[in-house]
């Protein structure tokens, strides 16, 4: 079942390759502009190392950033629900952030937070937390209507209903947050990585970038994406394993 | 006289909307006695899911004053003397049939605090579904929901029953079987039910008392004594005597409009 849903994709990908593999040849692309799929299979192959050293860094950034970011959301969400003062106060400052590029931000966190890992795992966390946040306050107002009556009847405490009811209306929600935020937080490290740092696969981006290694250039993307995709099929099997009745 | 379980004495109720304030009920005042089966039938929007929510303590009355079980309805609601069904059975998704009808031992400790008169899988047998106590929610009937909610609100062992049109979603063949089967539970707990319907049928053939509810603000019409015999078969609807209590509540409903 598994195999038979990954065949497509993957044989669309081999598709990809060839055209890639072909139009070089065609067109006579230099190797220091695009290089072909086989140097840089090379370059995975003999570089690894080096491409392991940069990909630890940049795994423990998006990681703790994905954690730091999904952890203050809910918190965040779980105070907007039960204190509507709050939410309106806050609400619009949190999609005023948002709307910030990382880009320009990245650098401002770097001379806050210094040259360490620090401002790499803000920058993951802020790419987060705002999808986290908008479906958690959604998705713990989506509790049934009918089932929120019940606990009053049962003079449940907020405590409980959220126990009970909010909080599990709100995993699928929290889940469909996760899945972006697996991806993006491996971009927000990326980025932040492109400033103030001599690690981590950004690093090696702008490096290689610089010095026309295309060919590693783009070994360090093949890394990056596998990384975000490890992440995205984590969360995924997480949710089929805690969200069993949405099945 | 069976001693009185549920009083309300001129209760008034009022939304304050954005438009204007809405009277959802004018001067009600009924009592509904110790093993009771009382009904309540009106027009849609007239007010009687409200009554029973202010009678649970969901909703304070604007004015007027509601006693359950001879105390304020918040005591009874905190010491967990009625059950709710609502419309909808509002089971948690997530959790199995049976995990559902413990749900309200769970809440407050009520079950390590107290010796639960019933065990969930009694109760699920005893409204029929015996087998399915590990089944989700979604793998049920609409039906079958609707019982998953009835037990969850048996378990505690209420005194009184409280139950917001809850065969009101279903088709007409469940709902004769659930009728049937709420009065086997009325006859084998002795709970006293209120038990809100827009259906007239239903209304006679449950109830020993049926109060006729006015449109909007909702107040008693007429009260209604059903003087069929129990235990009632579901033939008894073929009988004149029935024929003629649904034509006299349809006279009354027709009275207020």
């Amino acid at each position: 079942m598994l195999l038979r849903r990954l065949l497509l994709p993957l044989i669309v990908i081999a598709g990809l390759v060839m055209v890639w593999d072909l139009a070089i040849r065609v067109f006579a692309v230099p190797p220091y502009v695009v290089p072909t799929p086989a140097s840089v299979g090379q370059a995975l192959v003999k570089e690894r190392a080096r491409l392991l050293d940069n990909a630890i860094p940049t795994i423990l950034e998006s990681l703790g950033g994905f954690a730091l970011g999904n952890l203050v959301a809910i918190a965040a969400a779980l105070a907007f629900v039960h204190n509507k003062v709050l939410e309106r106060a806050l609400y619009p400052v949190a999609v005023a952030v948002r709307t910030l590029p990382i880009v320009a931000i990245a650098p401002i966190l770097v001379l806050l937070l210094g040259n360490g890992y620090a401002p790499k795992v803000a920058i993951a966390a802020l790419i987060t937390f705002f999808p986290t946040l908008v479906n958690m306050v959604e998705g713990l107002e989506s509790a049934d209507v009918q089932a929120m009556e019940l606990m009053h009847v049962l003079s449940a405490s907020k405590t409980e209903i959220v126990r009970y009811v909010r909080w599990p209306s709100s995993l699928p929600y929290l889940f469909s947050a996760m899945r972006i935020a697996s991806t993006s937080s491996v971009l927000g490290a990326l980025v932040a990585e492109w400033i103030g740092t001599n690690k981590g696969l950004g690093y090696l981006i702008v490096l290689t970038t610089y010095d026309f290694r295309t060919a590693l250039l783009y070994a360090a993307m093949v890394v990056t994406s596998a990384i975000a995709l490890a992440f995205f099929f984590l969360v995924s099997i997480l949710e089929w394993l805690l969200v069993r009745w949405e099945r | 006289m069976a001693p009185v379980e549920i009083a309300c004495r001129d209760v008034s109720m009022v939304f304050a909307t954005s438009a204007q304030p809405v009277q959802a009920l004018a001067d009600v005042t009924l009592e509904v006695e110790r093993g009771d089966f009382v009904s309540l039938i009106g027009p849609s929007g007239c007010g009687k899911s409200t009554l029973l929510r202010l009678i649970a303590d969901v909703l304070q009355p604007t004015t007027g004053r509601i006693e359950v079980r001879g105390g304020p309805a918040m005591r009874a609601r905190l010491a967990r003397e009625f059950g709710f069904v609502f419309q909808h059975p509002g089971l948690l998704l997530w959790r199995t049939a049976q995990d559902n009808v413990s749900l309200p031992l769970e809440v407050g400790g009520w079950g390590r605090r107290h010796d639960p008169p019933h065990r969930p899988d009694e109760l699920l047998a005893l409204v029929g579904l015996k087998g399915f106590e590990h089944a989700y929610p979604r793998q049920l009937s609409g039906g079958m929901q609707q019982r998953v909610s009835i037990a969850r609100a048996l378990v505690t062992g209420p005194p009184i029953l409280l139950m917001d049109e809850p065969f009101g979603a279903l088709d007409e063949i469940t709902r004769d079987h659930l009728n049937q089967e709420l009065l086997r539970i009325w006859a084998t707990t002795g709970t006293t039910i209120l038990f809100v319907t827009h259906s007239i049928p239903e209304a006679v053939y449950l109830s020993n008392r049926v109060l006729v509810f006015s449109p909007r603000p909702g107040r008693v019409l007429e009260q209604v004594r059903i003087d069929l015999p129990s235990p009632r078969a579901p033939s008894v609807k073929d009988t004149p005597e029935f024929v003629k209590h649904t034509a006299a509540l349809r006279r009354a409903l027709a009275q207020g409009g």
